[in-house]
């Protein structure tokens, strides 16, 4: 059973969990430091340097609160509800590649745990699963406020990935290929103008703002946290969580937040590459440096040198999430409707049918 | 292996489906059709066609489904005293037939396809790009008509579910009732 | 060894009777509807392992446009519930008798 393949696809698979699963920490510290820096203030700085253990105390504070199960509520579904877009947000990981084709111990490889044709397909349809954590925890609180978050939810998720989809299915359109390797590579060998590389964001920055905008609302962040808005429903679908299942809710929200700023990041940004550097070259120097020459081989350094660059795009998104979320106040529930419907679906098609234009004319 | 995959599937997709047309609580009967879909969108894996399980998923379970949850949510269906009728003659009656139904079609399917075997499928046939190409080539007809018949769904949907009369308003304009009929309408779409 | 093509079949004629009964029996129409795409599935179901059987990708575009078809009725059926629910509270079918009288 332990082929040179699966071990190569296991390895992936902890190198993405141990990634996702310190987002939750990192981004908790984060949205308490940087919004206090962007007011003025200090945030909190007294555990440890920067205030950095904030998030283990944090952590410590979720698991010792009582596990309360409301009066009336659906036991099961209660129970069941934060796994549900807990695991659908930890499975798309899958089909993001973080490098270019390695040879390990001589078997050659691509960087992504599943090398298939039908990538972005399975990426849209897990990630639509996410959806019934929040609705399912609306229903089963058998409280009033959980279920408007639930039915918001719900109504919000399944508008918004129309466009998220449309705008997503234009960025494919140039490479001609639903395998995101194959949508980074274009992105890597042509060049436009001769000299800028043809990431998407140059040739389709109207795409970009779509996706953009759509995933703040696919992932409930402000200014469209609508199923949880704190000012209207108390705190929306999780009104009657807490303690660690609680937890379950944050960590799956930052980790969609963190794997559609991974897909954001291949599909617009280059995914794992750096202009002018080739992947390669970099892992082999990574591999020569004096400590570590002795653990890795050049591929193990392409794939550290390609996994840190995908990751450092991803953080960026991620300080964008937040600096959003502290800069726009939150929309009306009609205004969001009218916006997804009115706005953002016909933009997205304009979009899409401009790029498929131009790429029948040839022009990309 | 496949024999095992393929009983797991087939015992998932039983017997959830057993529980989506006899559980009281609208909710769980939906939520058990998720797990039947899933669990044939894993079927259509093993007939080999990867493409179509993850359609299945996206579309039935990502937005049919989920539609349905929030139409249960917004009308606030309650849990049912029966699960069934309770006209018991109508119960047995139905019962009866299914019965009935099933042992024919399986009789039929057992005469016609008892002996049958997988025909050689080259991998190319259930790639993206054949199936591509065939629905923009010989299926484009069809195609296009679907895309009119969502178009009409939509327009139908977001008519019928306008608040009031909707023969009489012009402007419809609650604030929720846009916002109703747009979702009502997205599984139209998407 | 792969399943016998047949297996397929018999499991999708179970999981449309099971639909069948629960379409003819439910009250509530949410519940009716719910049996209706079992029905629909079983029927995807043998259409996916027929194009199997014949080497022929037709069975799989008839699934593509059967998916499509479902989305339709499920955005009109479900605008239809709402609007009946606005004008009679309720969706339990047996107290939708208004054509009997």
């Amino acid at each position: 059973m332990l082929t040179p393949t699966v071990v190569a696809a296991l390895a992936m698979t902890g190198l993405w969990l141990f990634a996702l699963i310190n987002v939750t920490p990192i981004m908790l510290w984060l949205e308490r430091r940087a919004p206090a820096f962007m007011q003025d203030r200090l945030g909190p700085n007294r555990l440890g340097p920067l205030g950095l253990f904030q998030a283990i105390a944090d952590v410590l504070k979720f698991i010792f609160k009582e596990d309360v199960n409301p009066a009336g509520s659906d036991r099961l579904l209660f129970m069941l509800a934060p796994t549900v877009g807990f695991v659908a947000s930890l499975l798309t990981y899958l089909v993001v590649p973080f490098g270019p084709e390695v040879t390990v111990a001589g078997h050659t490889f691509p960087l992504v745990v599943i090398d298939t044709d039908a990538g972005m397909l399975m990426f849209l349809a897990l990630s639509s699963l996410g959806v019934y954590g929040l609705v399912l925890a609306g229903y089963s609180s058998n409280s009033k406020w959980s279920l408007m978050g639930g039915i918001r939810a719900s109504a919000q998720m399944v508008s918004y990935e129309l466009a998220l989809t449309i705008s997503v299915l234009a960025a494919l359109v140039p490479s001609g290929s639903l395998n995101l390797s194959r949508v980074v590579e274009h992105q890597i060998h042509q060049h436009l103008l001769g000299f800028l590389p043809a990431w998407n964001i140059f040739t389709q920055p109207l795409g970009f703002l779509i996706f953009l905008v759509a995933a703040f609302a696919e992932t409930n962040r402000l200014p469209f946290d609508l199923p949880e808005a704190e000012s209207e429903l108390v705190a929306g679908y999780h009104t009657e969580y807490g303690g660690l299942r609680m937890a379950l809710f944050y960590m799956g929200e930052y980790q969609s937040m963190a794997i559609l700023s991974a897909l954001g990041a291949t599909l617009y940004f280059g995914g794992w590459s750096v202009p002018m550097i080739d992947a390669n070259a970099a892992g082999a120097w990574i591999a020569s440096l004096p400590l570590v020459s002795a653990v890795l081989s050049p591929g193990i350094g392409t794939a550290l040198f390609g996994f840190s660059v995908l990751m450092v795009k991803t953080y960026t998104f991620l300080f964008v999430f937040i600096w959003v979320r502290w800069t726009f106040p939150r929309f009306r529930y009609d205004q969001l409707m009218r916006l997804g419907w009115k706005i953002l679906l016909p933009l997205a098609l304009l979009n899409f049918v401009a790029v498929a234009a131009l790429a029948v004319a040839g022009k990309i | 292996m496949l024999v095992a995959v393929f009983a797991t599937l087939a015992v998932i997709a039983i017997v959830s489906a057993i529980v989506v047309v006899l559980h009281r609580n609208p909710v769980f009967s939906t939520m058990s059709l998720v797990v039947t879909l899933v669990s044939t969108a894993g079927l259509f894996v093993l007939l080999g066609s990867p493409f179509l399980a993850a359609l299945q998923i996206l579309l039935y379970t990502g937005a049919i489904l989920v539609l349905f949850l929030f139409v249960i949510m917004l009308l606030n269906v309650q849990r049912e005293r029966t699960a069934v009728t309770r006209a018991s003659g109508m119960v047995i009656a139905a019962g009866i037939c299914a019965v009935v139904l099933a042992g024919a079609v399986i009789r039929l399917f057992w005469a016609a396809y008892s002996g049958a075997t997988f025909a050689p499928q080259n991998p190319e046939s259930s790639s993206l790009v054949t199936i591509a190409r065939e629905l923009f080539g010989a299926y484009i007809l069809p195609f296009e008509m679907i895309g009119l018949l969502l178009l009409v769904a939509v327009v139908a949907a977001s008519w019928v579910a306008q608040k009031g009369d909707p023969a009489k308003s012009d402007t419809p304009e609650a604030p929720d009732a846009p916002a109703a009929a747009s979702s009502v309408a997205s599984g139209g779409k998407s | 060894m792969t399943v016998p093509i047949v297996w397929y079949l018999i499991l999708a004629a179970v999981l449309f009777c099971i639909g069948a009964f629960g379409a003819l029996t439910r009250r509530s129409g949410i519940a009716i509807f719910l049996s209706i795409e079992l029905m629909l599935n079983a029927a995807n179901l043998t259409l996916v392992a027929y194009s199997r059987v014949h080497g022929d990708s037709a069975g799989q575009m008839f699934v593509f446009f059967a998916l499509a078809v479902a989305a339709a009725e499920a955005a009109v059926g479900l605008g239809l519930f709402i609007s009946i629910y606005r004008l009679r509270h309720t969706i339990d079918i047996n107290r939708l008798n208004r054509l009997r009288w």
